[in-house]
């Protein structure tokens, strides 16, 4: 039977009661089991684990569990044996009995070890490796620790205790206050500080308010709401909690992306056990304040997100956005003082109440207090997602944390801030990351996706890219996003595709003027964005392209060719296997080539030719070099 | 009270009759007989109140409904932006190749619907696919043929 909860000392001896009933010298193997590390197979990994220790007969010697994501997904699967926290990557099931046989002698597997790519040392310590030692994780550092699907591995941790410091020991108006006071900005696109935002709800008529979690993470290359929400759901009804009795509401919503099941179904798990403990109902922690909460799952649209589309959609409405001259924080779902945060925001709001607003402003910048997790993906060595202090540079971030470009190539862009951010060049790469810095340069911070791109990324293409996406996700209701965006795509597909003009830069610039000052909501607003970074960065590559019909990045198909340099080619028939279109033409010891009217430019040859040959080579903006006289023989250098 | 009637009555009872758990109303249906026909639209509309006209536009909207029958497996291949970089249309490419299908169609034979999606959230992985819920890394010629035969 679960404790039921109903003062501060009742949690504190529940806490104390947890860790009594745990054996703190036993170790802890603990296996990742967020998204990324199950694709890699965590839940076999996770079985042969407790198959094993039952094998071998070390129940009473060992203790398993299966937790949220570490961030370091690269790596999956990661299984990290607490308290040491020696962390083994890659590891598979069959790495199960040698790796609970040392776990049981307290030595290590060295093989399964993480080695410095830079050093080419082996690194035993999680906190040691250099992808996780730059980090600061307040918000993220827990999921390791914690079984989401278990409230008491939370409680452990003194989870809901700044819950009970806010009900029992401060008023609304101190709540309010210390978040105001640590100028905690929105984690979710905008920045807009959440303080301003709860106090507008608070002072707000009407008896009924609304908080809500905005889980509806749609921007393509972020995925920390997704690791969180599945890792630490308490974190993020326990900020929520607090939330609510600082604006003064009873209700509370959180709307998940279709897309993430497992974050729906640890955050249901997670609020019937806190139901089940008493933090949320009636009465909470004997304070007289009461709180329930609902799940809304999303039903795909990435407009969504937008504040006044995503309370429609829990309305059961078409989700689209409306003009905000009045803010939902006074009139949001039915009319009612609505207050939404994404889930970053909420889970933040435990840390600030527990360690105060002064300890918070402490960490990161003047105008960007505390830290944001980021999702640093792409063409980057370390993938996976890393919390930093706000104020770090993005060379420190992508090189210090991230390891560098992957195979040694050079950095292009990164992108940061999603579909309505920007692409930022090398030259910005020493720009301290804050929520006002982004913004000068023509990005923003958005949700923290940061996508690494190296030489060959075209950047015509990427831009291309987000306005299609956005064009799909247009809802289509004021004309100078839907409209705006199909022309802005039709141009962007020209010049990809050859048929650029010059006269199309200034049509460009003409659309996304209008678009920025006319659109509805911020779909529009900051839909050209990318186009215009990449303009002012990479407008040379857009040049190359309307110009001299030639891709620098050697990307887009219609001014690309592959062709095989007759003089490295050792007719090794990998290429002529593997080409899809029985292009390559050629045979065992006749030097191939490409028939370029059957090539359909996939770029399979490309890949699959061996580098310590190269002899398939991309072409751009240059007539492709004859064949080789038919029957050509391969002139083997080391044979005599 | 037809099948369908009866599982509309199920689902919107589960949902205690709430019309603004429309949309939820709708993914529970979607889930459970895998598209939305007309003939659960309308159940919809006479069960929970709300007018078949919303219901449709609601229907219409979301990405996730589907009007026509999908196949039994759902192959999804993601076109998030790190997935994109990381070469996730020519794994789209491959795949729609191989199942001889374009994206967002299904097999007469209803064995498959190839479908994309913006993000799964899983961008370190990229590029990456999901089948039948399960997710894949990249996945080479041979993994893929692979995939694509385990699932009849």
């Amino acid at each position: 039977m679960p404790t039921m909860v109903s003062s501060l000392e009742e949690l504190e001896s529940l806490r104390k009661d947890i860790l009594s009933r745990r054996d703190h010298t036993r170790p802890i193997i603990t296996v990742c089991a967020g998204t990324g590390c199950q694709t890699y197979g965590a839940a076999d990994v996770y079985q042969a684990i407790v198959g094993e220790v039952k094998a071998q007969r070390l129940e009473t010697k060992l203790e398993i569990k299966a937790t949220g994501c570490h961030g370091f997904c690269e790596k999956g699967v990661v299984v990290v044996i607490h308290p040491e926290e020696i962390c083994y990557v890659k590891v598979t099931a069959a790495d199960a009995p040698e790796l609970v046989g040392a776990a049981a002698r307290k030595i290590l597997v060295e093989r399964l070890l993480y080695v410095d790519p830079v050093t080419g040392q082996k690194i035993a310590r999680e906190p040691d490796i250099p992808f996780y030692k730059n980090q600061t994780r307040i918000v993220f550092g827990n999921n390791k620790r914690i079984d989401p699907k278990n409230i008491e591995d939370y409680v452990a941790l003194g989870g809901y205790g700044a819950l009970g410091k806010a009900l029992r020991r401060m008023s609304p108006e101190q709540v309010l206050a210390e978040v105001k006071k640590a100028d905690l900005r929105g984690r979710g696109g905008g920045g807009f500080p959440a303080g301003k935002k709860w106090e507008e709800t608070r002072n707000a008529p009407g008896d009924i308010k609304y908080v809500i979690v905005n889980c509806d993470e749609g921007d393509p290359g972020a995925y920390m709401d997704r690791s969180l929400m599945e890792g630490n759901p308490h974190a993020v009804l326990e900020g929520l909690l607090i939330g609510a009795y600082a604006v003064g509401a009873r209700e509370g919503f959180v709307y998940v992306r279709q897309e993430y099941p497992l974050a729906c179904e640890n955050l249901n798990v997670a609020i019937r056990q806190a139901h089940e403990h008493g933090f949320l109902g009636e009465n909470i922690l004997g304070s007289g304040f009461g709180f329930t909460v609902k799940v809304h799952r999303g039903a795909g649209a990435f407009v969504s997100g937008e504040s006044s589309a995503l309370m429609s959609a829990i309305e059961g409405k078409v989700g689209e956005p409306r003009m905000k001259y009045v803010h939902t924080a006074v009139s949001g779902i039915k009319g009612r003082p609505s207050n939404l945060n994404n889930v970053e925001t909420w889970a933040t709001v435990p840390l600030i109440i527990d360690k105060g607003a002064d300890w918070f402003c402490s960490i990161g910048t003047e105008g960007s207090k505390g830290t944001k997790i980021f999702s640093l993906v792409g063409k980057v060595n370390n993938t996976g997602l890393v919390e930093i202090p706000m104020g770090m540079t993005l060379r420190e971030i992508i090189y210090g944390i991230g390891g560098g470009i992957i195979k040694g190539k050079r950095f292009k862009g990164v992108q940061t801030g999603g579909p309505s951010g920007g692409i930022l060049p090398e030259q910005c790469l020493d720009t301290p990351v804050g929520f006002d810095e982004l913004a000068k340069l023509g990005s923003m911070m958005g949700s923290g996706g940061m996508v690494v791109m190296d030489e060959d990324t075209c950047m015509v293409d990427v831009a291309r890219y987000f306005v299609n996406f956005l064009c799909e996700e247009s809802c289509g209701k004021c004309i100078p996003c839907r409209e705006g965006l199909r022309v802005l795509r039709q141009i962007l597909t020209d010049i990809c595709e050859g048929r650029g003009k010059p006269e199309d830069i200034d049509v460009i610039r003409e659309i996304a003027e209008v678009m920025a000052d006319a659109s509805l909501c911020a779909l529009g607003t900051t839909a050209a964005n990318p186009v215009l970074t990449t303009l002012r960065y990479f407008g040379e590559e857009y040049e190359a392209h309307i110009r001299d019909k030639r891709c620098p990045a050697r990307f887009c198909k219609s001014l690309t060719s592959y062709y095989i340099d007759p003089e490295k080619c050792t007719a090794c028939l990998i290429c002529l296997r593997n080409c899809p279109a029985s292009a390559v033409v050629g045979d065992k010891g006749i030097v191939h080539w490409i028939d370029q009217e059957k090539c359909t430019k996939c770029g399979v040859c490309f890949e699959v030719c061996p580098d310590r040959f190269g002899a398939v080579v991309r072409i751009s903006g240059e007539p492709v070099p004859p064949p080789p006289m038919p029957g050509t023989r391969v002139v083997r250098k080391h044979e005599g | 009270m037809t099948g369908v009637a009866a599982l509309v009555s199920k689902v919107v009872g589960s949902r205690h009759n709430d019309k603004d758990m429309l949309i939820q109303v709708l993914l529970d249906l979607q889930s459970g007989l895998g598209w939305l026909p007309q003939e659960a639209l309308a159940e919809v509309s006479r069960q929970l109140r709300v007018p078949v006209t919303r219901v449709y536009q609601v229907a219409s909207y979301y990405k996730a409904f589907s009007f026509a029958p999908k196949g039994r497996h759902n192959v999804t291949v993601c076109l998030g932006t790190a997935c994109q970089v990381r070469g996730a249309p020519r794994l789209l490419d491959r795949t729609a190749d191989l199942l001889k299908l374009a994206p967002g169609e299904t097999s007469p034979d209803m064995r498959f619907s190839l479908n994309t999606v913006n993000c799964l959230g899983c961008c370190a992985l990229g590029p990456v696919m999901v089948v039948d819920g399960k997710y894949h890394s990249n996945p080479s010629t041979s993994e893929l043929q692979n995939i694509v035969d385990s699932a009849q």
